[in-house]
């Protein structure tokens, strides 16, 4: 299995080349939101190992909720380039800067400390940021393997009208050894490809068992600590979400539109959201805590093509920026934002509480997990105004027009394809998915 | 509060009626070209009882006049931008700002660029809705619109209706389930909703109440002083007057349908069969021409539907999961899912904490789709133009052909909430319930994606055979015009039509 991560180079702008910057960026668009994927700067189309990128200026448009807690609003303007891929991130970068070393240049050249003469793969690495949370809508799930399970479907999907006459006859368990006995042939003509898994790569599976055992474990030894210190903590928490101060106002519709104009060309969107953390020590571990389950959830517990009851994500982590003071989220979604918004809400609100709750201005929470978003209209209204432009991003496009469930129908028609035999239930329900 | 008790005469009529005895309609759609001539015949209006209200008469009105405005509209009447900045930004931006109709699938043959109204010179400000007995109409008409009227107005379009007996142009029945208003607000307020129910909260229907999440919508909360005076105060702000309640957002659409086209393609589809052309046009629809529904009728009562609606509405697709009954991608399935807020109503709390870690059964479609309480609309659309006989459908049209097809009108009170979430997410959505490569068989505009070069097929699955699919499904419905409308409370109109500036 070659499992996904991701990447983050984020630095600083030097701020008289900000205009530059973000003229750069719009010249790697065709129009708004709409990225051309063999653009001059960073040709992405020819990256096979990469599902989403995105660049973006992190304007923080809530610099100023800050003065409410006494915090200092005054941050460095950022520039962020991220994205998922397949494999090691060393791996990627180092193809990055050999395959766009000029475009990368000239971008980074934008940025305070960026260095003409320097290494540009040791630049980047040094700025490289992590994520304190991540989720990977089916991990092992390569954009190889998306493309070739795409052409799989297509493949069947021409055979199916062509023969429709002779199958609809056909019993599903018919139907299938027919269409098994299909793809066989066309996979031994070369007209179909169905690659294995490649191994696991040892050092990242050491990795992941250690993650997933070690946790738990510090979990659990730290838990007469956590345990007495539990009420002291409660009592404050609870103190804090009556006190603290919600900053929902209406969306700005000029703010609104202009996030609008880049979005819903694609089944997929793009969601960056930014704002600061709540001050104080009690906050800062919830939010950790949090994320850390959320992360740890994400990464050894849901399963594959589910954040919780949640379909529709693709790729999402969570970044802390400026010594965890503000956190940046980012997402990867089908659909429209008001559907995305509403499945949050309806499906997985407490989710939803846990990791934003603690971001300034958020809607009033009760016990971290209750209420918050619950009030719809003021969580639309915090999300919107905390959803920064992304200036440019891209969705491979081996799979533009396909949705994380349709990916999930491919890779379940494949299954089935390379199963010898089905019972008639099994059957009944691989024939529904064609 | 019974229902007996609410204050049914500060509302407009359309919000509980449809006003289907009144047989003839139309719709004018005015641009106001002198604001105090426009809020003189407002207050002539208003002073003669004109604008009909949601109390049940007995016998039930000869004649029914309602009336809404644009955002634009009420700029034009006289409205400041503080008072307009309450309502919600997508009435106040409109249907066709680029990113919403696009949004909506109104691109390419349905952009605003083509529309016979409602874009650029010809976007509304208000519409003047007049229903009546058909021997009264003409002169009910002339009665409402007296002497002010062309002073105030110009008029874009005045939009006929035609009385098609409760089929839409394309030969279904039409305005078959519509939600059950809770106007008492007994419903008891739930976090989670179990079972589907008809039943909606007012505040999804009425500004200024509760909503399905228990909390208000937004709309223009103003300071008490004597131009608001008459205004009732805002039940969540009681210091401030609520211009928004018992009012409620108009959306406004017309669509042409080419009927046609519609019935041709399926008769060639299915070889000229008459059984076979029937079996797919109800497929499409959801419903057989006579309203039916493809799914067997429940012996448990919903609520919110009672023993008279139960033959064509007493029915969920919890008992077609497979979709070979009603196909998924059907247009009144994509319209209301009849679902709940968990898919299969979980038993007990740790069925249902498995389902929200997502651990529910692992089939393709399980839980795939949002509850529908949230989305929800009131229909109130008519037909225009002649009715077509299928026979005469399948011959070549006349030259003369007039236009038909449907004025879309629903009432929300969330416009991004629930129409437009239900346009987007569910009817033009190619990827509604797991389908893919298609959008509602009626109303989709084929329009590719990138990505997805195919949005017109329509699939059906068979209960124990391969899915069939139709493809090359032309564009069937054409959108011609369309506005998002605020129909404002009597109080509300009565504040408007003395309002200069304020």
């Amino acid at each position: 299995m070659t499992p996904q991560s991701g990447f983050m180079v984020l630095a600083p702008i030097n701020p008289e080349r900000e205009t530059e910057l973000r003229q750069l960026l719009d010249s790697m668009n065709d129009g708004p939101g709409q990225v051309n994927p063999n653009n001059a700067l960073i040709p992405f189309a020819q990256f096979e190992e990469l599902h989403f990128a995105r660049l973006l200026i992190l304007d923080d448009n809530s610099l100023k909720d800050r003065a409410i807690y006494g915090l200092p609003g005054d941050f460095p303007l950022q520039f962020a380039f991220l994205g998922d891929i397949d494999g090691e991130e060393e791996t990627f970068l180092k193809e990055l800067a050999q395959r766009a070393p000029e475009g990368l240049r000239r971008l980074f050249s934008c940025c305070r400390d960026f260095d003409p003469d320097c290494d540009l793969l040791a630049w980047m690495k040094r700025h490289r940021s992590l994520a304190i949370a991540s989720f990977v809508n089916c991990r092992g799930r390569t954009v190889r393997r998306i493309r070739e399970e795409a052409q799989l479907r297509e493949t069947l999907d021409r055979y199916l009208t062509e023969k429709a006459a002779t199958l609809a006859q056909m019993s599903p368990r018919e139907v299938h050894a027919k269409l098994s006995e299909f793809v066989a042939a066309e996979k031994s003509a070369g007209r179909l490809t169905l690659s294995g898994e490649s191994p696991t790569p040892i050092a990242w599976w050491i990795g992941n068992t250690l993650h997933m055992i070690c946790l738990p474990l510090l979990v659990l030894l730290a838990l007469p600590v956590l345990l007495l210190a539990l009420p002291f903590y409660l009592i404050r928490v609870r103190y804090l979400e009556k006190t603290d101060v919600e900053i929902c106002p209406k969306v700005d519709p000029a703010y609104s539109e202009m996030l609008a104009v880049a979005e819903d060309h694609f089944v997929t969107n793009q969601y960056t959201a930014f704002g600061s953390r709540k001050p104080g020590l009690v906050r800062l571990l919830t939010m950790i805590g949090a994320l850390s389950v959320v992360n740890y959830a994400a990464r050894h517990i849901t399963r594959p093509g589910h954040l919780g009851r949640i379909r529709t994500i693709h790729f999402a982590r969570w970044v802390f920026l400026d010594g965890k003071e503000r956190m940046i989220f980012f997402s990867n979604y089908d659909g429209s934002v008001e559907s995305y918004m509403d499945d949050f809400i309806n499906k997985t609100g407490f989710g939803l509480n846990a990791a934003f709750g603690s971001a300034i201005g958020y809607p009033r929470t009760r016990w971290f997990l209750f209420d918050g978003c619950a009030d719809e209209r003021k969580f639309k209204n915090f999300n919107r105004r905390h959803t920064i432009p992304t200036q440019v991003w891209y969705k491979a496009t081996a799979y533009l027009g396909l949705t994380a469930v349709d990916l999930d129908r491919n890779s379940r028609i494949r299954k089935g394809v390379e199963k010898p035999s089905m019972s008639d239930a099994e059957a009944r329900e691989w024939v529904a998915l064609l | 509060m019974s229902e007996a008790d609410f204050d049914y005469a500060d509302v407009q009529g359309l919000v509980r009626f449809g006003y289907g005895h009144l047989k003839s309609a139309s719709y004018s759609v005015l641009r106001i070209k002198n604001p105090a001539a426009a809020r003189a015949w407002l207050r002539g209006a208003l002073q003669s009882n004109a604008v009909t209200t949601a109390v049940k008469a007995s016998p039930p009105p000869t004649t029914a006049l309602n009336v809404a405005f644009t955002a634009s509209g009420l700029k034009e009447l006289g409205l400041t931008p503080v008072v307009i900045n309450g309502f919600s930004n997508e009435f106040i931006a409109g249907m066709t700002q680029t990113s919403r109709a696009r949004q909506l699938g109104d691109i390419e043959e349905n952009a605003p660029a083509h529309w016979d109204w409602g874009y650029a010179a010809k976007e509304p400000h208000l519409v003047v809705m007049f229903f009546a007995e058909k021997e009264r109409f003409d002169a009910f008409v002339q009665n409402s619109i007296g002497a002010a009227w062309k002073e105030a107005f110009h008029e874009i379009d005045s939009l006929p209706t035609a009385d098609l007996d409760g089929v839409e142009p394309f030969g279904f029945a039409d305005g078959i389930s519509q939600p059950e208003i809770d106007w008492g607000q007994q419903r008891e307020s739930k976090d989670v909703q179990l079972d589907y129910t008809n039943i909606a909260a007012l505040g999804e229907f009425l500004l200024g109440y509760p909503n399905e999440y228990g909390k208000f919508t937004e709309r223009p909360l103003l300071e008490a002083d004597a131009t608001t005076n008459e205004l009732l105060a805002a039940l969540d702000e009681p210091g401030k007057k609520d211009l928004g309640r018992n009012g409620t957002y108009l959306v406004m659409r017309q669509l042409d349908q080419d009927v046609r086209k519609f019935w041709q393609f399926i008769d060639k589809q299915a070889g000229g069969d008459p059984a076979e052309r029937d079996k797919l046009a109800a497929a499409m629809v959801g419903r057989k021409t006579d309203g039916e529904p493809l799914v067997p009728i429940r012996n448990e009562p919903i609520p919110g539907i009672d023993e008279k609606q139960a033959s064509k509405n007493q029915f969920t697709f919890d008992d077609d999961p497979a979709g070979a009954r009603c196909p998924f991608g059907a247009h009144v399935r994509r319209a209301n899912p009849r679902n709940a807020d968990f898919p299969e109503r979980p038993a007990n709390t740790l069925k249902k904490l498995i389902t929200i870690a997502g651990f529910g059964p692992n089939r393709f479609r399980y839980d795939l789709m949002s509850s529908v309480r949230f989305h929800r609309i009131l229909r109130r659309g008519r037909e225009y133009g002649p009715s077509v006989k299928l026979l005469e459908a399948l011959a070549p049209p006349p030259s003369d052909d007039p236009p038909r097809g449907l004025h879309f009108v629903c009432l929300n009170a969330n416009i991004s909430r629930q129409f437009e979430f239900l346009q987007n997410a569910w009817i033009a959505s190619t990827k509604f319930a797991g389908v893919t490569g298609e959008s509602d068989p009626l109303l989709g505009n084929r329009q590719s994606l990138p990505g997805c070069p195919v949005t017109a097929n329509f699939t059906m699955p068979g209960s124990s055979s391969l899915p069939r699919r139709v493809s090359g499904l032309p564009q069937f419905v054409t959108v011609r015009g369309g506005a998002y409308f605020f129909l404002p409370s009597l109080r509300a109109l009565r504040y408007f039509a003395v309002v200069e500036n304020a």
